[in-house]
């Protein structure tokens, strides 16, 4: 278990490492990195001030000083400076991974439950009414863009409600949860709902079919002839089977979801690791751009690794190694 | 009277091909400290017809009475089933690796088994329980093989562990569904010997659903052959191997490698059991039978009485005559059948 441990963590630093490697990369031979220097220059700037600028932004060195230069600083915990403000890397992250966290944990329990307990239905009283309208439903969120969603839930409880005066939802922005707990929930509920909606529908399927391959194992077949009630039987002995797949699936997507919701923090305005991603490289933001990877890198790392472990607690088969 | 007493038990499944039936007018009796052993090919409906009475099959249209004690089960609904299921009849079902939850410690599935039933007793009473009835199917060092992982037992022992399960509550009927069918022979005895050792000590009915002679030959009191859902044959053990009437009941008899004797070829029947779904008109038996008159092919027989012995019935319209048949026997297929003789 801890050698397990020991060698899934040195794989993911490695992924990571990597992972910056590729961006470095991309980065130098992508275009733009010229104009760094320029635009901060500022419009009027000679020649001379742009090659300053270019300077001290190591731009003008070999790729692999900077990256030396970079791997340096991260060894140190110093991730760089972002070229335009200024600000630490570190600062931005630290900023921008609450809103994230706080946006992914919460659509995440709320995609988990509902999609779960709709597939359970769905499958146990399948081909029935529920079943299709569950079914419809899912294919329904399932096929609808999130921009869409998140959109459209804007435009009826935030622009009609404020229309008839009322304010429950703001347009956008992020309240930090320990500024005003309130504010930080009501804020987020509709980009919860967008995000958790979305996904929903891929767990409800996911559960359906996980369910219904169970429920004809021989092993429920047994529980039923014990005597057991109809809900011990679903929930005890076959949900917990079926649950294995929707389990490594949602860490996957919990781990994916960590590194930013672009689009949905995009429609709601909120600063996350995915806004300041997209910001970051529309304006070709180097340190930014590497930080933020790397904290979606480790998210996807410390993600598997948890699914894992977390198997070999589901499964008594499972042993690490 | 019998313990379990079903009549004129059907069951169908209506499919988008048609409707699948897959029990039609069986009746058969299981009675105390007595094993009733129901034989027949894959798909002949023995499996369907007891998981049918237990309420364990979904979707399926039943007709029929199957009197437990004084109730009928068919009548009840799954709430009193649920009830009757664990407490008074015990089961136990073919691939004993998949009939376990694999989540799940042994001792935990029997602990739950008994206090589902038995909500005052307590858990530790329940697995000392569990301990003892491990230990009563013969696996070794119960006490701490209760904790392990279905997957760290192996194949008898986890039919055994099944057994117990089954058994925890004292149940006045088991029913066995192919309950040696996935394990090796060596093993196969040592199962059927601990089912017969609880029978004895404890006078509980078995009905054991197979469709391997020799096991029914080892223990079984009653048999009867089921073929295409109906019952084709009903006697004892030793009219059944000594002096069968069916020529379906022949057919597989004839199929059995002979122990010990000549060798030969096996004759298996020709043929393949008819759909379901469209069942030949007359006797079901009639494409494949060695015997067939054309009365066969438009009259489906009733259960007639052989040889005026009352526990003896076949659904065949041969002679009833056992020196007839013996004769009518050895003019069509030649000496092919051991000669009937009792043991």
């Amino acid at each position: 278990m801890v050698r397990f441990l020991i060698r899934r963590v040195a794989l993911g630093v490695f992924v990571m490492f990597v992972v910056t490697i590729v961006v470095f990369l991309i980065f130098f031979v992508g275009p733009g990195r010229a104009d760094v220097a320029r635009t901060l220059a500022g419009r009027q700037a000679t020649p001379a001030t742009v090659a300053l600028v270019s300077h001290r932004l190591l731009l003008d060195r070999p790729l692999t000083v900077q990256y030396w230069h970079f791997l340096d600083g991260l060894l140190h915990g110093n991730l760089g400076y972002s070229y335009y403000h200024g600000q630490p890397v570190t600062t931005i992250l630290k900023q921008a991974f609450p809103v994230t966290l706080s946006l992914a944990l919460g659509a995440a329990a709320i995609w988990l439950v509902v999609g779960v307990l709709s597939g359970v239905l769905s499958a146990v009283r399948s081909r029935s009414i529920w079943d299709r309208i569950v079914t419809v439903l899912a294919l329904f969120f399932y096929s609808m863009p999130s921009f869409v969603l998140g959109l459209l839930l804007l435009y009826i409880f935030y622009y009609q409600f404020a229309l008839h005066g009322i304010h429950i939802f703001p347009g956008a922005g992020y309240t930090y949860l320990t500024a005003d707990p309130l504010k930080w929930f009501e804020g987020l509920v509709l980009p919860w709902i967008t995000l958790a909606l979305v996904s929903a529908a891929a767990y409800t399927r996911l559960t359906r079919g996980s369910m219904l391959d169970v429920m004809n194992e021989d092993y429920v077949r047994t529980a039923r002839s014990k005597g057991l009630s109809e809900n011990r039987v679903i929930y005890r002995h076959a949900l917990r089977s079926a649950l294995t797949p929707v389990i490594s699936q949602f860490g996957i997507d919990l781990g994916v979801l960590a590194g930013g919701a672009v689009i949905t923090e995009t429609v709601f305005g909120m600063p996350g690791l995915g806004f300041t991603a997209v910001h970051a490289i529309q304006s070709q933001d180097l340190p930014v751009i590497i930080g933020v990877v790397i904290v979606a890198s480790a998210a996807v790392v410390v993600a598997n690794i948890l699914v894992d472990t977390f198997y070999a607690v589901l499964d008594p088969r499972v042993r690490l190694h | 009277m019998a313990l379990l007493e079903v009549s004129d038990l059907h069951v169908s499944f209506p499919t988008p091909d048609g409707v699948v039936q897959a029990v039609r007018g069986l009746s058969f009796a299981a009675e105390a400290g007595k094993t009733l052993g129901i034989v027949g090919e894959s798909g002949s409906g023995k499996s369907v017809a007891t998981q049918t009475i237990m309420g364990l099959t979904r979707g399926a249209r039943v007709s029929g009475q199957a009197m437990f004690e004084d109730k009928d089960l068919l009548a009840m609904d799954q709430k009193a089933l649920r009830s009757v299921r664990g407490d008074e009849v015990g089961m136990i079902f073919q691939d004993p690796l998949s009939s376990l939850h694999p989540y799940y410690r042994v001792g935990w599935q029997i602990v739950e088994m008994i206090r589902n039933n038995h909500k005052d007793i307590s858990k530790a009473k329940a697995k000392a329980r569990a301990v003892e009835l491990l230990g009563l199917v013969g696996i070794p060092q119960p006490d701490r093989r209760v904790d392990d992982f279905p997957h760290q037992f192996s194949g008898g022992m986890r039919q055994r562990a099944m057994i117990a399960m089954a058994m925890s509550l004292n149940p006045k009927l088991l029913i066995a569904d192919e309950p040696t069918t996935a394990l090796d022979v060596t093993v196969q005895a040592q199962v059927l010997q601990v089912m017969r050792r609880l029978q004895e000590e404890f006078g509980t009915a078995i009905i054991l659903i197979t469709h391997d002679l020799g096991v029914v030959a080892e223990v079984a009191d009653d048999v009867v052959v089921m073929y295409a859902g109906s019952a084709m044959e009903k006697a004892d053990r030793y009219e059944i191997f000594g002096a069968s009437h069916h020529p379906y009941t022949e057919g597989l008899l004839q199929s059995l490698p002979a122990y010990g004797g000549v060798r030969e070829r096996l004759h298996p029947i020709p043929g393949q059991p008819p759909s379901l779904i469209n069942l030949p008109g007359g006797c079901p038996f009639h494409p494949r039978c060695p015997y067939v008159m054309d009365r066969c092919r438009i009259e489906e027989p009733p259960l007639f009485e052989v040889g005026g012995n009352p526990t003896h019935t076949s659904a065949c319209w041969l002679t009833l005559d056992l020196v007839e048949r013996t004769a009518l026997r050895d003019k069509v297929v030649g000496g092919q059948l051991p000669s009937p003789s009792r043991p």
